[in-house]
């Protein structure tokens, strides 16, 4: 499933929403995400998982072609952790 | 970092704010949104939210785990995960924001 069908299933299950309004709401729920993230807050979904950030401390590096030791500087990545009903239902 | 956890309401309230919908409505429309997402998941479809990133559904064998306070051998049957592959997008607005940039 891809964005644009997750936005005709939901626009066809409220027939009553313009599809404008469908498309702003998917997308606020994922720039919400988003933003959260970037503030460095966890979103916690139960039931669905956890998005939060997590910090890869720096490190000494190494380029790979001259071999000389470069310092890796700390990298906030996200990270998501599937919730329990999810990870149950999967297995059912 | 002062960390703060976002939960559904949060969702819900931007939803809210940004459609001109009753707060039930969009409170139900999030539901609606991570529902369908899972049902796609436990059908086996990755879900893929472009400039966000891919749900993917892995699955793992039967490995060999161990019960770490007794450290008797016990088989963990195969399973179905979740993964999630953040889009190039989401991790560059994430570094950008908060990697310091010395």
């Amino acid at each position: 499933m891809i964005k644009s069908e997750l936005i005709a299933e939901l626009a066809q299950a409220n027939p009553h929403l313009y599809q404008r309004d469908v498309e702003r709401i998917v997308n606020t729920i994922f720039e919400e995400i988003t933003e959260a993230l970037a503030r460095g807050d966890r979103v916690e979904l139960r039931g669905f998982g956890t998005f939060s950030v997590k910090v890869r401390p720096a490190r000494l590096g190494r380029n790979p072609r001259t071999g000389e030791p470069v310092q890796v500087p700390a990298k906030h990545v996200p990270y998501f952790k599937c919730g329990k009903e999810l990870r149950e239902r999967l297995n059912e | 970092m002062s960390e703060h956890t976002l939960t559904r309401a949060d969702l819900t309230e931007a939803v809210y704010e940004e459609v001109g919908l009753s707060r039930n409505e969009s409170a139900q429309l999030v539901e609606s949104v991570l529902q369908m997402m899972m049902d796609r998941l436990i059908a086996g479809e990755n879900v893929k939210i472009s400039s966000f990133g891919s749900f993917l559904v892995r699955q793992k064998g039967e490995r060999i785990g161990r019960n770490p306070k007794t450290g008797v051998e016990v088989p963990i049957s195969p399973r179905r995960v979740v993964v999630f592959r953040p889009s190039q997008i989401l991790k560059s607005r994430i570094s950008e924001s908060l990697d310091s940039s010395s």
